[in-house]
């Protein structure tokens, strides 16, 4: 091959690549302008403030209120990022600095397999094992009756499908901190479980705030699963015995159909938009969070 | 010359690895100890063995003893805390803990001392001017210990080894990260804590040693291969690999 044909294919090779990265870079911002020419019908008749912060929804009549899918958006994340977290940094913990070498090679995979089961699977699993647990089991223990598909029941199946995904991040962050850092507080007489609570989980705590919060963006969007148990009823939840409808389920429920009703679709690609925007915000804090507490370690 | 570290046939291996091989040397009180050799030879491991931070490998086996103040610290009743609480320790990089500099001195007498919290202001001051940071960190005692330079952050571990009162010093090529001046503050350190301390400190320079030792063990593939004064070690060695690890024929 000539010099100058090899020069010729470096060139290309180098040029595909930056192309790649700029489609990579320009696909949110895409997304979110393809969104919100979408959403400009619904925009333009009321207040995106006054969408938000009504919880009436009746297509018909042209009500759009889009409270009931963000509150059951969030009560559903938040609760399950509250059950995998400290079950994570916990196992993390066992892992990396009690359990020998060898576990830890063998849970690697395993928590690969979790992490990429498809997510009907745990909604199947939420289905015939969560639902009727609750039903018969946990909302009885309180006095209460419900069909079980309620707000816990989606949080309980997010959060096993969170788990494998923080874990894996948490495992490396307690890796990576140096033996030296344990030594360190070991050699002025602290236990291990001192040195775990004072030292370790300080240095990890930047680690731990970003791990929680990619598992709440990655939880919010999650939308098979959590829509098979959690009822899909369009009402504000007051507790997590109450029947939801996450903005994953509507969109996912309802595209396509009944399109004929006004602005419809442009109030789906409004709960899109809205998914976007909350995503990228929670993933913005926590990496606020975690620059913020870099300094001051 | 009173010894205060004596260790007796100490053997130590990792899996099948045999790292330490029958160790007999003594220690001597108020004395600076330096353990010479290549990388590798099982100075690490011979330091860490003496405050049992060698527990923490996985899948090693130690046999011998190791005798200080009258007691085998290998096959002690004693709480091994209060064991490592004797040594000091510094490692081959500053590593201060993800806390403020003052917490980082605080840190050792807090956890082990539930009385006297009043007098901690006290000591954090005095164990920073023991290691000379003092002056440097007064007006910034609460900012990160992150932040200081690497110099700086190693005294500051110094001073938050003494923190507890140990009776030894137990420090791992405590210079290798550090600047010249730096080093030599360390070097200069210790000379002036060998009055009240018993130090231990490992190193591969030679003129380091030469510099501060007053006792020093050359080991070689884990077996200690001479041990003496340092006069006499660098005047009149009796082994020929010590000789020929003098005239540098190892570097
Ligand atoms: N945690 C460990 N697991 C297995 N082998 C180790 C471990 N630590 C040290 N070793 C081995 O022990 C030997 C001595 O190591 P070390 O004491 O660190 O030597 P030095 O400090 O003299 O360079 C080396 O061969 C090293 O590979
Ligand atoms: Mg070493």
């Amino acid at each position: 091959m000539s010099v100058f044909s090899r020069k010729f294919r470096d060139k290309t090779a180098l040029f595909w690549m930056i192309i790649s990265l700029v489609i990579l870079l320009l696909m949110p911002i895409l997304l979110a302008i393809g969104l919100y020419l979408k959403s400009l019908p619904i925009l333009n008749g009321q207040s995106f403030w006054e969408l938000i912060s009504e919880s009436d929804w009746k297509p018909m009549q042209g009500k759009f209120g889009f409270l009931p899918f963000i509150t059951s958006s969030l009560w559903v994340t938040f609760l399950s990022v509250i059950i995998a977290a400290p079950v994570c940094i916990l196992t993390a913990i066992y892992l990396t600095q009690y359990a020998r070498k060898k576990v830890l090679a063998f849970m690697h995979p395993v928590i690969d397999i979790l992490a990429g089961l498809p997510s009907v699977i745990y909604g199947v699993w939420g289905v015939l094992i969560v639902v009727p647990f609750i039903s018969k089991t946990v909302a009885p223990f309180f006095g209460l009756q419900t069909s079980g598909y309620t707000i816990l029941a989606g949080a309980i199946v997010l959060s096993i499908m969170v788990i494998p995904f923080i874990l894996n991040i948490l495992i490396e962050v307690f890796r990576t901190i140096p033996e030296e850092l344990t030594e360190a507080s070991l050699s002025v007489g602290a236990t291990k479980w001192e040195t775990i609570k004072y030292v370790l989980l300080k240095k990890a705590y930047p680690g731990i705030i970003s791990a929680t919060g990619l598992g709440v963006a990655r939880a919010f969007g999650e939308t098979i699963a959590v829509l098979m148990v959690v009822g899909n009823v369009v009402k504000v939840p007051s507790s997590i015995f109450d029947s939801g409808y996450p903005l994953p389920a509507l969109i996912a429920n309802n595209y396509g159909e009944m399109l004929s009703i006004p602005k419809y679709d442009s109030a789906l690609m409004l709960a899109a938009l809205i998914l976007f925007g909350i995503v990228l915000l929670f993933n913005f804090l926590s990496r606020m969070a975690i620059i913020r507490s870099e300094k001051n370690q | 010359m009173k010894s205060k570290i004596d260790i007796k046939n100490l053997n130590l291996f990792i899996g099948k690895q045999q790292i330490l091989k029958n160790v007999n040397v003594q220690i001597p009180e108020n004395k600076i100890t330096i353990i010479l050799g290549p990388s590798g030879c099982g100075k690490t491991t011979l330091l860490k063995s003496l405050n049992r931070l060698t527990d923490l490998y996985e899948d090693v086996k130690v046999s011998g003893e190791i005798i200080i103040d009258n007691e085998d610290i290998l096959h002690s009743s004693q709480d091994v805390t209060a064991i490592r609480k004797k040594m000091g320790l510094l490692a081959q990089r500053p590593y201060p803990l993800p806390m403020s500099i003052y917490k980082n001195v605080a840190y050792g007498i807090r956890i082990s001392e539930s009385e006297n919290k009043k007098t901690i202001p006290q000591r954090v001051e005095h164990h920073l001017k023991q290691v000379n940071l003092w002056d440097e960190v007064k007006d910034r005692l609460n900012s990160p210990a992150s932040r200081l330079s690497i110099g700086q952050q190693q005294r500051l571990c110094l001073a938050r080894g003494l923190a507890v009162n140990p009776e030894i010093i137990l420090a791992d090529e405590p210079t290798s990260a550090l600047d010249p001046i730096s080093s030599q503050a360390i070097e200069e350190k210790f000379i002036e804590l060998k009055e009240q301390y018993t130090v231990v400190m490992v190193t591969h320079i030679l003129r380091q040693a030469r510099r501060i030792a007053d006792y020093v063990i050359f080991m070689y593939l884990g077996e200690v291969v001479e041990c003496g004064t340092a006069e006499e070690f660098f005047t009149n060695p009796k082994e020929e690999k010590t000789k020929a690890y003098i005239k540098g024929a190892f570097n």
